[in-house]
């Protein structure tokens, strides 16, 4: 394994191909840039964009009068305290005006009377997400950026590019390190600006609704450059993920847009609605925000009232057929493919880990303490405190990525030269050409274990006692994972990609542990069992830097909630 | 009784160097294909290699792949208690096992001989 590098050399590197990356690349390219758009998976295939079934928030006005001071005021609320404002208002602000550059791409926002319509989604104020039918929201955005992409002159595209490491030159990011997954070949990059997007790190868990590449890469990459991350402990988990009975070729995620158009009513065992012994009566209509929609659905199947798998019930028999039809169409014969009439029966759901609010620590220009590293979507964290609202991924991603591409662009087109330093890439290089060792264990089932782990002990529900458990599997997975590669860097050597993708995966993993373990408090996604209030001294940040091979965590003060302007 | 699906897959590189392997996986109504692939590389060979992304929701539509003769999504079709054979997509270049190369032209990295 000696061959050389292959070399690339770019304005404005992108890292991800889902909503943000590709946005990101439009804007960069469209700002006079060469940019290169990279993808560890198929571009703009993978990731979590593709996945979204339905919800876009933005006060676009369209229908009925809203304002995004509106959507600000309540991203806010749902963040429980913990919202980077700037980041939170920038998203609310711009979103309808990246909703309507969509639009204008053709992306098919459903339409009423000729007009944008909104549906009601749980948190908001009043009708505020967008969509399009059916159940093809994610899809569409992407299949439209990925037209977008292929329109604007300057963006080269490549596929199956594995990063391992960021690039560091002089103290900046300055391209990175990545291997060909088709052919085990290492590959440097130089760029001037490079962009994080790859999302976030639901892959940590058993059941999920994301993707198979969404394993939090991104933020062991911007840590191990130097770059501090906020707000790990914050993991999403949304309340009514499918559980049972099986179904094929449908997202897990489906019965999020079923009650925002329809309502239906979430039973325990006993066919009783039970969410407003948790506070929060529903009676029918959908309303109960996804931290609390996950902890009731816990506590009810704790408390012995949960349905067969382990979840609840979530019931459409008192919907007309021709009304299930005239909502949803074509899915409905996808659902009796799968053997469900929903007229007849209930299906059961249960939290799925869903989305990350924590991630990269970034300013409102997208910028990391890194010079030359940007971040964008999911990837950056604080927008949406200790709990995200309902709508806000595909707006961030859409807002965050266009900020990101126009910041890169401007450091870019400031800089004469890519700096370069051949010997900068070395040490990653080596890493990627060597020799496997003679004991390796199964990555696969490794991977299994870990999504076992955060699961059962790391999950919506914590304790300290679960959470040291974690931290000791996690220690102990990487001391089976070891310092070199598994596999033979080969065409596809699918345990060197489990390999790289665990040593992403076991930081995460003990970034979120290490924070969940040190706030002792329960405030939005992180519910302590051991600290069931929400106190107003935590009302912190979580800041996390990379130190030797350890993590440090120090805490800082959350800025003030300001009322939100009117 | 528990019931078993046979899985026959096509392992290798270059294409004239493949073989066949087969693979018994616990059978449960409602899995997938790729249920049971993945369940192959879980519990008995992780280097079998896939292409997939998005596990169930037939959204990223990169598992294509070939059953019993007819191209189809890994996710969508169903794990059945029977020998089920399955082979890399015959018209595309293969890049290893189940794999080939389905990006469009213009998005693949090309690695250059030097």
């Amino acid at each position: 394994m000696s061959a050389e590098p292959v070399q690339v050399e770019t304005d404005v590197l992108v890292i991800g191909s889902g909503a943000a990356g590709m946005y990101a690349a439009i804007e960069a390219a469209r700002e006079g840039c060469r940019v290169f758009l990279i993808d560890r998976s198929l571009i703009g295939r993978g990731g979590a964009t593709v996945m979204a079934q339905m919800t876009v928030a933005v006060a676009l006005g369209a229908e009925a009068p809203d304002h995004w001071s509106h959507h600000y005021r309540d991203t806010l609320t749902a963040g429980r305290g913990l919202c980077n404002e700037p980041l939170s208002r920038l998203l609310c602000e711009e979103g309808p005006a990246c909703i309507r550059e969509m639009d204008s791409w053709g992306v098919g926002w459903a339409r009423k009377d000729g007009k944008i319509t909104s549906t009601f989604a749980p948190g908001h104020d009043r009708p505020r997400c967008v969509y399009v039918d059916f159940l093809n929201t994610g899809p569409a955005v992407s299949k439209t950026l990925r037209s977008a992409v292929h329109k604007v002159p300057g963006i080269s595209r490549a596929g199956d590019l594995c990063v391992v490491d960021l690039l560091k030159v002089d103290g900046e990011v300055a391209g990175a390190v990545a291997w060909h997954v088709g052919t085990g070949a290492p590959v440097v990059i130089s760029a001037k600006a490079t962009i994080v997007a790859t999302g976030g790190l639901t892959r940590l868990y058993r059941r999920n609704s994301a993707s198979a590449n969404m394993g939090g890469d991104g933020y062991a990459l911007c840590l191990r450059a130097g770059a501090p991350l906020i707000d790990m402990e914050f993991v999403q988990f949304f309340p009514i993920g499918h559980l049972a009975p099986r179904l094929i070729g449908m997202d897990p995620i489906m019965w999020d847009p079923f009650r925002y158009k329809l309502g239906g009513r979430l039973l325990n065992k006993d066919m009783a609605e039970f969410t407003d012994r948790y506070g929060v009566p529903e009676d029918g209509k959908y309303v109960i925000t996804r931290d609390v929609g996950t902890y009731a659905i816990l506590k009810e199947v704790e408390a012995g009232r949960g349905s067969p798998h382990g979840g609840a019930y979530l019931s459409f028999q008192h919907v007309p057929q021709t009304k299930l039809r005239e909502a949803f169409g074509p899915v409905i014969d996808r659902l009796a493919a799968n053997g469900i009439d929903l007229t007849k029966m209930p299906v059961e759901v249960a939290p799925i880990a869903h989305y990350h609010m924590g991630g990269v620590t970034a300013d409102v220009a997208m910028r990391t303490e890194i010079p030359g590293l940007l971040v964008a979507g999911e990837a950056v964290g604080g927008a949406n405190g200790a709990n995200r609202l309902s709508g806000n991924a595909i707006t961030e991603a859409l807002v965050f990525g266009r900020e990101a591409g126009r910041t890169a662009a401007a450091r870019a087109k400031a800089m004469k030269s890519t700096p370069a330093r051949p010997d900068a890439a070395r040490a990653t290089v080596d890493l990627i050409r060597s020799d496997p060792p003679k004991d390796m264990p199964n990555t696969a089932a490794m991977l299994t274990r870990l999504q076992a782990t955060m699961s059962d002990d790391v999950g919506p529900l914590r304790s300290q006692y679960k959470l040291k458990r974690a931290l000791d599997t996690i220690d102990e997975l990487g001391r089976a994972l070891g310092d070199r590669p598994f596999g033979d860097a080969g065409s596809f050597d699918m345990q060197r990609l489990d390999w790289f993708d665990l040593r992403n995966m076991l930081t995460a993993a003990r970034a979120v542990t290490q924070a969940a373990s040190l706030r002792t408090e329960s405030r939005g996604a992180h519910q302590r069992e051991d600290f069931p209030e929400m106190l107003p001294q935590w009302r912190v940040n979580q800041a996390i830097r990379l130190r030797g091979q350890g993590l440090d965590i120090a805490q800082m003060p959350a800025s003030a909630m300001e009322a939100a302007a009117q | 009784m528990s019931e078993t699906a046979t899985l026959k897959i096509w392992r290798g590189q270059p294409k004239a160097q493949g073989r066949w392997e087969t693979h018994a996986v616990p059978f449960e109504r409602g899995q997938s294909v790729l249920d049971g692939l993945r369940w192959i590389r879980v519990n008995k060979d992780p280097s079998l290699a896939i292409r997939f992304s998005c596990i169930n929701a037939n959204a990223c539509k990169e598992c294509m792949m070939e059953l019993d003769g007819k191209t189809v999504y890994a996710c969508t079709a169903r794990l059945e208690p029977r020998e089920m054979q399955v082979a890399p997509l015959p018209n595309k270049k293969l890049v290893r096992d189940l794999v080939t190369e389905i990006a469009p032209p213009a998005e693949r990295f090309a690695v250059k001989e030097k």
